[in-house]
């Protein structure tokens, strides 16, 4: 299983905080879950998770670029942080 | 190293008592330096009424206390905090916290304005203003950005 998660602007055009996906082979990497993301969601779904800046993080680091993903991680979406 | 706390937290915070924390009983530092940052009343030009502060628990903790110790890396530092809050928070409410100690000034203050240019870009918190008009997500700065990226390759002292 895959645990999916949404932050701020991008949980609220989703309307969606967490999703849980079971596991299997098509969804091995950050591009192929976001993909099966957007299959699922339809239209507004790429609207929101293609959007630019859209930072990504696997098992809690950000990755820049497509990264594997293994059964039991967790996924997150979200936009550039504005803390402090 | 042992020293470095990060909380992240709804409740509002006393800066003296955290500072006085950061000394040891050896009395070997000379020096602490602290930043702390306060909700502002405008924003963008616009008045702004409250803040509401959200953030990734677990993956906020871990990356405050990897820039702390990227922090205790490069500068001879003898302890490190950060408290940030959450939630909701008024104008003139107090934000963040961030204080190092050490043995003499300069790593203190370089340490101090580091971990502050690492949080505001890597740190996973978000926040969304309330202003006359409704609420709105805050854009991230590229400045904020640019005070980071200046940080690599730039040895410590």
């Amino acid at each position: 299983m895959l645990k999916v998660l949404f932050f701020a602007s991008v949980k609220e055009e989703l309307d969606c905080s967490a999703l849980e996906i079971p596991w299997d082979q098509s969804i091995d990497s950050l591009d192929r879950l976001q993909a099966r993301l957007i299959r699922d969601g339809g239209p507004s779904w790429r609207v929101a998770l293609e959007r630019k800046n859209m930072i990504r993080a696997v098992n809690h680091d950000m990755v820049t670029d497509n990264s594997p993903l293994k059964d039991g991680d967790e996924v997150a979406f979200f936009p550039p942080v504005t803390g402090g | 190293m042992n020293n470095l706390n990060v909380s992240v937290q709804t409740e509002d915070f006393d800066a003296a008592c955290l500072q006085r924390e950061l000394l040891s009983a050896s009395n070997k530092e000379g020096a602490v330096v602290t930043f702390t940052g306060y909700v502002r009343s405008e924003n963008a030009g616009q008045c702004i009424s409250g803040l509401l502060l959200e953030h990734y628990s677990g993956m906020t903790e871990r990356s405050i206390l990897h820039i702390l110790n990227q922090a205790a890396e490069r500068w001879p530092i003898a302890a490190a905090s950060v408290v940030h809050r959450v939630g909701l928070l008024g104008v003139g409410d107090q934000i963040v916290w961030v204080g190092v100690s050490s043995a003499h000034r300069e790593a203190a203050f370089s340490a101090c304005e580091f971990v502050m240019d690492y949080l505001k870009n890597e740190a996973p918190f978000w926040k969304k203003e309330s202003t006359a008009k409704g609420d709105r997500w805050v854009e991230a700065r590229a400045t904020d950005e640019e005070r980071a990226r200046r940080w690599t390759g730039q040895t410590g002292n």
